[in-house]
């Protein structure tokens, strides 16, 4: 009986499970007027093994998730189909690995604005769902680590 | 015992002054390259800018696009933090930022972009033709690679040290950090004083 019932419960969770992607620490670093793309970093985790499929953005007529890699010295950018959360393990967007590209951006992305972005994530089972974000900008030439280690944001 | 030190004294006359070590990098040593002599190319207001012009400064040369999430800005933060970390001597330093996309990369985007790290940073350009030119006289590779209804740009991310006499010195790499970029830098300038 006690044994039917966990088991129901991590039918549950499982099912669930996609409700459950948190997204934490999201941010877009702030373009200077004219450029028309910038790039939205976040920390995703997951209870369960998920995927961010894709992204988009009011601000933005274009949105991709892109990976940057360095071979040899060469950046290299490329579009990917999606980006795995492995449950538990989470995944993290950040300077010198993957982002989502915002393009073609209709204005200026300012400093301290927040820009909405919703995530379509898709579970093992293949079912979809979206995660709102609200991603705040941080300056142009915001460090790479997280908020931990930007100085500028913290206040002691 | 004697030949032994007189070995040790040549090959440490021969390594550098030898104040006591032979002179290290973080980067990679360039010295006496017979590449990378130099660039002519156009500032935001227009005026064309060569090596020449930055004679008596320490120049810090790397190629990007503004439409860069990543490696670009990073590279301007570095740069910046170094200047930083070099206290008074980082006003020697002229960081100069090429870009592989003249395309998007406008004369007045140019400006903004690069004073929004540092004022004194510049920000060069030329046509299509006079970007190929550059990059192939810094070995740089770049290419455009369609990205949705876009193009992002590929690109060397090495970032060229020239000497205050306007030599190329270092390339250092996009890994490096900018404490271990300011301490080349340091190493540079004691060289030479």
């Amino acid at each position: 009986m006690q044994r039917t019932l966990i088991a129901s419960l991590f039918v549950l969770a499982a099912t669930s499970a996609l409700a459950q992607v948190t997204v934490k620490d999201p941010w877009v670093r702030a373009t200077v007027p004219h450029q028309t793309a910038t790039g939205a970093f976040m920390q995703l985790s997951s209870p369960a093994d998920a995927k961010l499929v894709s992204a988009s953005s009011p601000v933005a007529g274009v949105t991709e998730l892109h990976e940057m890699k360095m071979e040899k010295d060469v950046m290299k950018m490329r579009p990917v189909p999606g980006i795995a959360i492995p449950a538990g393990k989470g995944a993290e967007l950040k300077p010198g690995g993957y982002h989502v590209m915002l393009m073609n951006l209709k204005g200026q992305v300012k400093e301290g604005d927040t820009v909405p972005i919703t995530l379509v994530v898709e579970g093992k089972d293949g079912k979809r769902e979206t995660v709102e974000v609200k991603a705040a900008v941080r300056p142009l030439n915001a460090p790479a680590g997280g908020a931990d280690h930007g100085g500028m944001h913290m206040k002691h | 015992m004697t030949r032994i030190h007189a070995l040790v004294f040549a090959l440490c006359a021969a390594l550098a002054g030898c104040g006591g070590q032979a002179p290290s990098f973080n980067g990679v040593d360039l010295t006496g390259a017979d590449w990378g002599r130099g660039f002519s190319l156009q500032d935001p207001d227009g005026h064309t800018r060569t090596l020449a012009d930055f004679r008596g400064k320490y120049v810090l040369l790397f190629f990007g696009f503004t439409h860069c999430p990543d490696v670009c800005p990073t590279a301007l933060l570095r740069a910046q933090e170094m200047r930083k970390l070099l206290g008074a001597d980082g006003a020697k330093v002229q960081v100069i930022f090429v870009t592989v996309d003249p395309e998007r990369d406008t004369a007045a985007l140019m400006r903004e972009y690069t004073a929004a790290f540092d004022p004194s940073f510049l920000g060069l350009r030329a046509d299509a033709e006079g970007t190929k030119r550059v990059a192939s006289e810094f070995k740089v590779f770049y290419e455009k690679v369609p990205a949705g209804a876009s193009y992002t740009v590929n690109h060397s991310a090495l970032t060229y040290v020239f000497d205050a006499q306007g030599r190329l010195r270092l390339a250092l790499q996009h890994t490096q950090t900018a404490e271990q970029f300011a301490a080349d830098l340091r190493t540079l300038m004691k060289q030479s004083s």
